[in-house]
């Protein structure tokens, strides 16, 4: 595929690996801020390539994980209603809540869809006049876009019977709530790509500058990543901490205007949750007044449903890389990526699910010899 | 927290509804006492459906083998029995149909053992309201499977159930084969030294599969893999002959479940070639699109053969000189390491783990 | 969030007010809503797609620019790269990492 295969370059992969391995004077710890990066680093084993020289803490980007577990709660209660259908992106049907997840609810008889795209589900609503239709609107800036353009067009197209569950979170709030912490060890970050291909990277220079990391754009494929890693590497090197550009072919400092317009027009920030970290002020996306007919938390009256996180999950110091997924009690026995207690073992950029695989090995490795 | 949760009494909306060859893989957070559409994905969980629920009222030491085909002395004959039930959607698709399916599936699993598929069973449920044009179009298709390959179709039941249930068609065929000499690929066969092949280019029959039920909305020229091998185990008979240590076709769950479930079985490990997997453009594009893993994808006219690494040699170009095995390829090894586990290694030089899912894959946007 | 996939605009309309495209994915199609890059987008053209939506153009030139860098960059040699890491230390250290 073109713009995709070539950026998984093996031969050139391995020369930048070389390259970072000679730069780095001495180890260096980044986080990679996005699942999709995570998944890439875990598939290709990066981390094991660049041991020693670059310490990956995985960021908790992956807005499927961080979802709180009261929305998940009030999404499998609108799931099992019968007079709704129940539209979803896939990843978020096997999250656990409070008590089950959304395909135990299907199992049980709710009308739950997959669908690719927001419009997918406005056109199940469409038809569909008789049945309540709500679309589960998690994402970052990325997908903020993609829903609010849904809702726009449920208005323009006077399709009443179509309602949205939001869940959105957005970055740089995340970032400042990592460094923040006392005992945080992330030096520098790989900023998501496709979160600043709508929004540029104007939020993260006030970031770069107060906290004195370095914050480099990244893409997703290994070269990306690699090339990302090694912007990083030489920002610390040289004692600077600026935002710099990776993924070039996507990004822009102003991002995708019309994105961003659409999303200022539908949405507005509010305070979210994330589970496994806790309330972060100004850090979600909700809809804004005009558009609360839309809004399914209103029209179900879902406030009463309410929950509370479980104390036994260390999801929060896995995401801020206090804690490695080993260290955890639970890993790998109360908690597994069959029977997941937190948000980085549900989903495969989860850490704990990604150590789960990739560490297992390793280990069992380490041991054999 | 106040959930009202009964079945709806709407009937089930139009195929939208069902997607993907199951993109939906519950994980139970606590013991669950209901089925759930994982349990039939081939993963973990119909793993442990069938270890917790069905072998130990139904086991005995033939069942307990566990694979494709049961073994069977009758007389002074060895034969091998296979089962399988077709409930694919769409009934037609790109490639194949239900009917053709239900018999390339069934004489393939015989294959896997070393037998020599002979007689066919079918079973039909049909849904009222299905119309015949298409019961002909699939009935047609099955009888020209089973003589594309020389087998006969020799007992038979139908029945019909009401409207909403059963999907239109489904099939339930069960074959038997004569085992002849020595030739008796088995899943507990692999041992570390041994070469692991493909016989052509994998994930078309789940891509294909997917973009005929048109939920996630994209197009393609994809179409399903569906064929009998026969052939190309005829091939490793006449080449490998008795070192073919396993045989397997990996279909639902795809090349990654099976080639678990055999390390498993055999008690070795297994290290793939990530470079070598032969996945074709457009598979691996629509793996792309919906954040899909191309070695979980079900297939239907490959297989899986572990032989001796010094027969690779011979073996490959005797099976690419078949139309069927044309992209015919090594990929792995297996190792005396990390039994149990299957492990790639990356184009890249890196390593990871491929695990058996505890269900179906699902699309992601992450 | 992160899954957004480059491909090749073959085809444009509008729906109903909205402007939609087919969007080629290395052989496999789909429909795609192209209303934030409307203004940047032809037919041939590449872009990046998110859950059906295409949220930037591929700035093929820079898509190349960088590849072709990458790809001189991890075949240096290690004498080159050790002067290369020398020089750097003298133009840019700033009195130290942390």
């Amino acid at each position: 595929m073109k713009y995709l295969s070539e950026y998984r370059d093996p031969a050139i992969a391995r020369g930048l690996v070389k390259r970072i391995r000679a730069r780095a004077s001495r180890p260096w710890t980044l986080m990679e801020v996005c699942g999709g990066q995570t998944h890439t680093i875990v598939r290709q084993g990066l981390d094991e390539l660049l041991e020693g020289a670059v310490e990956m803490i995985h960021g908790p980007g992956c807005p499927v994980c961080v979802t709180p577990l009261e929305q998940i709660d009030r999404a499998l209660y609108l799931a099992a209603r019968e007079d709704v259908i129940f539209t979803s992106f896939g990843d978020m049907l096997r999250v656990p809540g409070s008590h089950c997840d959304l395909l135990q609810i299907r199992a049980r008889g709710g009308n739950i869809q997959v669908v690719y795209s927001p419009l997918d589900a406005l056109e199940i609503a469409r038809r569909n006049p008789g049945r309540e239709v709500v679309f589960f609107a998690v994402g970052f800036e990325t997908t903020a876009p993609a829903n609010a353009m849904a809702v726009w067009r449920a208005r323009e197209l006077g399709i009443t019977n179509f309602s949205m569950l939001v869940s959105h979170v957005t970055v740089p709030p995340a970032m400042t709530a990592i460094l923040d912490a006392p005992d945080n060890r992330v030096q520098g970050f790989l900023a998501a790509g496709h979160v600043c291909t709508v929004m540029g990277w104007t939020e993260y220079e006030p970031i770069a500058r107060t906290y004195r990391v370095p914050i480099v754009v990244t893409g997703f494929e290994p070269l990306d990543l690699l090339e990302g890693m090694l912007m990083c590497v030489n920002q610390l090197e040289e004692g600077r901490y600026d935002v710099e550009n990776q993924y070039v072919r996507s990004v822009k400092r102003e991002g995708t205007p019309r994105a961003r317009g659409i999303v200022e027009q539908v949405f507005r920030l509010v305070d979210r949750s994330w589970r496994g970290i806790g309330e972060v002020p100004a850090s979600g996306l909700g809809l804004r007044p005009e558009f609360a007919d839309f809004d399914a938390e209103r029209r179900f009256a879902l406030d009463s449903i309410r929950a509370t996180e479980p104390a036994e999950c260390h999801a929060g110091d896995v995401l801020r890389g206090k804690l490695k997924p080993m260290e955890c009690p639970a890993f790998g026995t109360r908690c597994t990526p069959e029977r997941p207690l937190g948000a980085p073992m549900v989903s495969s950029e989860g850490a704990c699910a990604a150590y789960y695989n990739y560490g297992r090995y390793r280990s069992t490795a380490a041991a054999a010899t | 927290m106040a959930t009202t949760m009964r079945r709806p009494t709407d009937p089930a909306p139009p195929p939208a509804s069902s997607i993907g060859p199951g993109p939906v893989c519950p994980v139970p957070l606590e013991e669950t006492q209901r089925v759930l559409l994982g349990h039939g994905s081939g993963g973990k969980l119909s793993a442990r459906l069938l270890r917790e629920e069905f072998l130990p009222h139904l086991g005995n030491d033939i069942l307990a083998q566990l694979g494709d085909a049961a073994v069977l002395r009758l007389g002074d004959s060895d034969i091998a029995m296979s089962t399988d039930t077709f409930v694919v959607k769409p009934l037609e698709f790109p490639g194949g149909d239900i009917g053709s399916l239900s018999i390339h599936g069934t004489i393939n699993d015989l294959a896997m053992m070393g037998a020599r598929p002979a007689f066919v069973s079918a079973g039909f449920v049909l849904e009222e309201g299905l119309d015949l044009d298409v019961l002909r179009r699939v009935v047609r298709s099955m009888g020209r499977a089973a003589t594309e390959v020389g087998v006969r179709l020799v007992t038979g039941d139908t029945k019909v159930v009401e409207r909403g249930k059963a999907d239109g068609i489904y099939i339930n065929t069960t074959g038997l084969g004569l085992l002849d000499g020595l030739f008796r690929p088995s899943p507990d066969r692999a041992r570390p030294g041994d070469a692991i092949i493909v016989s052509g280019p994998i994930g078309r029959h789940g891509i294909a599969i997917m973009a005929a039920r048109n939920a996630l909305g994209f197009e393609t020229e994809i179409e399903s893999d569906s064929a009998p091998l026969i052939a190309i185990v005829d091939i490793l008979r006449n080449t490998v002959g008795v070192e073919t240590r396993v045989l397997r076709d990996p279909t639902r769950g795809g090349v990654a479940s099976s080639l678990n479930e055999i390390a498993a079985a055999s008690r070795v490990g297994i290290e793939l070639d990530e470079e070598s997997l032969p996945v074709p453009g457009e598979v691996g594009a629509a793996c792309e699109l919906l954040g899909l893993d191309p070695l979980y994808v079900a297939n239907e006219g490959i297989l899986l053969a572990f032989i001796p690494e010094s027969a690779v040699g011979r073996v490959i170009p005797a099976l690419r000189a078949h139309p069927l095995a044309a992209a015919a390829t090594r990929i792995g090894c297996v190792v005396d390491q990390h039994p149990g586990m299957v492990v790639l290694r990356t184009a890249i030089g890196g390593t990871r783990v491929v695990d058996m899912l505890p269900g179906d894959q699902l699309p992601r946007i992450c | 969030m992160c899954l957004g996939i480059p491909g090749r605009i073959v085809e444009m309309h509008d729906d109903r007010g909205l402007a939609m495209g087919t969007v080629d994915f290395g052989g496999i199609r789909r429909e795609v809503c192209l209303q934030y890059v409307t203004d940047e987008v032809g037919v041939g053209d590449y872009a990046i797609v998110h859950v059906g939506f295409a949220i930037s153009k591929v700035e093929e030139a820079e898509a190349h620019r960088t590849f072709e860098v990458l790809r001189e960059m991890s075949e240096l040699q290690e004498l080159d790269w050790m002067r290369e890491v020398a020089d750097r230390s003298l133009d840019g250290w700033a009195g130290g990492a942390a």
